[in-house]
């Protein structure tokens, strides 16, 4: 099973299992990861799953789609390697992917 | 009063409310016993794709879980499920539970939620006939939804509507009927209803408009809907979707203020300093437009949930956002900020034909609400704006020569 670690915004590191094709937003509330709020669960509708990839994943994780990228458009803080971990789903190509969550999703 | 350091917190219901206030008590430090009441036998989990993915087969049971078992237990949160609560006795503080036990509290949460409106007519108890508000509903009928079945369905909602975009993906024949004489008739204004009845009919979907239906005619099994004019439609499945009521017998029992809902405060609290109320079943001050109503949605449930154990906590009263929803259907995501009741007001930005638009609802010259048809930024700069209280005029919010980040931005 792919394993992703959430780093969240003081810098605490939290590496969970996902299932394989499991979104990471899932496996981080099933894991209560602080820092993902994901109040729509997971259709992509309320963007507070905001995460910054790790650069050296961006390509394996690769850009965002169209709907997902307006949404990010109005999320706080937002970088180039903003994405919404609802719309990431896991694979064996992204086993050890890292990941940082904003200090507030609101 | 201060429940912070109280021993016992009883949550009666299983949905979206009670699993929010579970994790924010704990997130808030409450380190006394919780314990939750369901009637059903899942653990808690998300109601919103019972009418979209889950119908449709796309999901998992365990993917529409909050939370895994081991979570529940790891928090020390007491799982009483598949069991009703019958009794709230507020003078010796407990909830009595069927086969006459009884679960003490000091503080209780009522996340009771609402059940389907019944539709009162003749045929309403055949086999074939559905409600679809519980998993329980979608197991019994997602396998009769086969390709060619003939279904129809009774109200044009949110419910009716996604249901029929699912329905119509798995190649059913679909005919929905509906009182008014136009779909989303209560929730929404004539240019978003016209848009989702062409997108319906586009489809492939019959919609009867202006039709009630007077009889369900069969011999223990569906054959067919019968409308007040006579008309007789062949279904093998009909979908009742008429709108939710609250369920607050028990408090009311109890003696807890009600009126459609159990009336809060803005902390969740009832008229009982130990009780609270979230979700479905709670009639709450709507702060954005100064007056008291319900809610039926997953972020009012999110909200109230944190709202009830930041006030059991003493803890500083979480953000209350404008409200907001949203529903699936086909390709089209429409996201709603807002109430748009009492507007005077209607601008739509872009344009229905190229399935991606928005309607603006204004009340004095006040941004109140939106219907936004796959426009992500025109939802998500209104829930701002809303909650702001901004002014816009009609022109600015017309004007797709500006993006919905710079009319935001001027309007701060």
């Amino acid at each position: 099973m792919p394993k992703v670690v959430f780093i969240d915004h003081e810098g605490e590191e939290r590496p969970i299992e996902v299932s394989d094709g499991e979104s990471i937003m899932e496996a981080a509330l099933k894991n209560s990861v602080p820092g993902i709020d994901a109040d729509c669960g997971g259709a992509c509708a309320c963007a507070t799953c905001h995460v910054y990839v790790d650069e050296a994943f961006m390509d394996k994780v690769g850009a965002p789609e169209e709907m997902e990228q307006s949404m990010l458009d109005f999320a706080e803080n937002v970088q180039p390697n903003s994405r919404l971990s609802c719309q990431i789903f896991a694979s064996e190509e992204l086993d050890g992917l890292k990941v940082t969550t904003p200090e507030s999703q609101h | 009063m201060d429940l912070s350091t109280s021993e016992n917190t009883v949550i009666i219901g299983g949905g979206q409310a009670a699993a929010q206030a579970c994790a924010a008590l704990r997130q808030f430090g409450y380190e006394g016993k919780i314990t939750l009441i369901g009637e059903e036998a899942a653990l808690p989990y998300q109601r919103p794709p019972l009418s979209k993915a889950y119908m449709k087969g796309e999901l998992a049971e365990e993917r529409l879980y909050f939370k895994p078992e081991a979570w529940y237990e790891n928090n020390n949160i007491d799982l009483v499920l598949s069991m009703r609560a019958q009794k709230i006795d507020r003078a010796r503080r407990v909830v009595e539970i069927e086969h006459g036990g009884e679960i003490a509290y000091d503080a209780l949460i009522m996340a009771t939620g609402s059940r389907p409106r019944v539709l009162p007519i003749e045929g309403a108890d055949l086999d074939g006939v559905f409600d679809l508000r519980n998993l329980a509903d979608v197991e019994r009928i997602r396998p009769r939804m086969m390709g060619g079945q003939r279904m129809v369905i009774v109200g044009a909602g949110y419910i009716g509507l996604e249901a029929a975009a699912v329905a119509r993906q798995l190649d059913l024949e679909v005919t929905v009927l509906e009182m008014a004489d136009r779909v989303l008739a209560r929730v929404t204004s004539p240019v978003m209803s016209e848009f989702y009845d062409r997108e319906h009919r586009a489809k492939g979907v019959e919609i009867r408009l202006n039709s009630q239906i007077s009889t369900i005619k069969g011999d223990g099994k569906v054959e067919a809907a019968v409308l007040a004019d006579g008309t007789e439609l062949p279904a093998d499945i009909v979908l009742i979707g008429i709108g939710i009521v609250p369920n607050d017998d028990l408090a009311a029992g109890a003696g807890i203020a009600c009126k459609d809902g159990i009336l809060t405060d803005r902390d969740a609290r009832t008229n009982d300093p130990r009780v609270f109320a979230a979700g479905d079943c709670a009639v709450r001050p709507l702060v954005h437009y100064g007056r008291t109503g319900r809610l039926e949605s997953v972020h009012n449930a999110i909200e109230q949930g944190k709202l009830a154990a930041a006030s059991i906590m003493g803890k500083p009263r979480p953000n209350e956002d404008c409200p907001w929803f949203w529903s699936d259907q086909y390709d089209l995501k429409l996201q709603i900020a807002g109430l748009s009741t009492g507007h005077d007001e209607i601008v739509v930005r872009g344009d229905p034909a190229e399935r991606k638009f928005a309607a603006f609802y204004l009340k004095g010259g006040r941004l109140i609400a939106v219907d936004a048809v796959n426009s992500p930024p025109e939802f998500l700069a209104s829930k701002r704006l809303i909650t702001a209280g901004a002014s816009l005029a009609a022109e600015t919010l017309r004007d797709t020569s500006k993006s919905m980040k710079e009319i935001a931005a001027a309007a701060a």
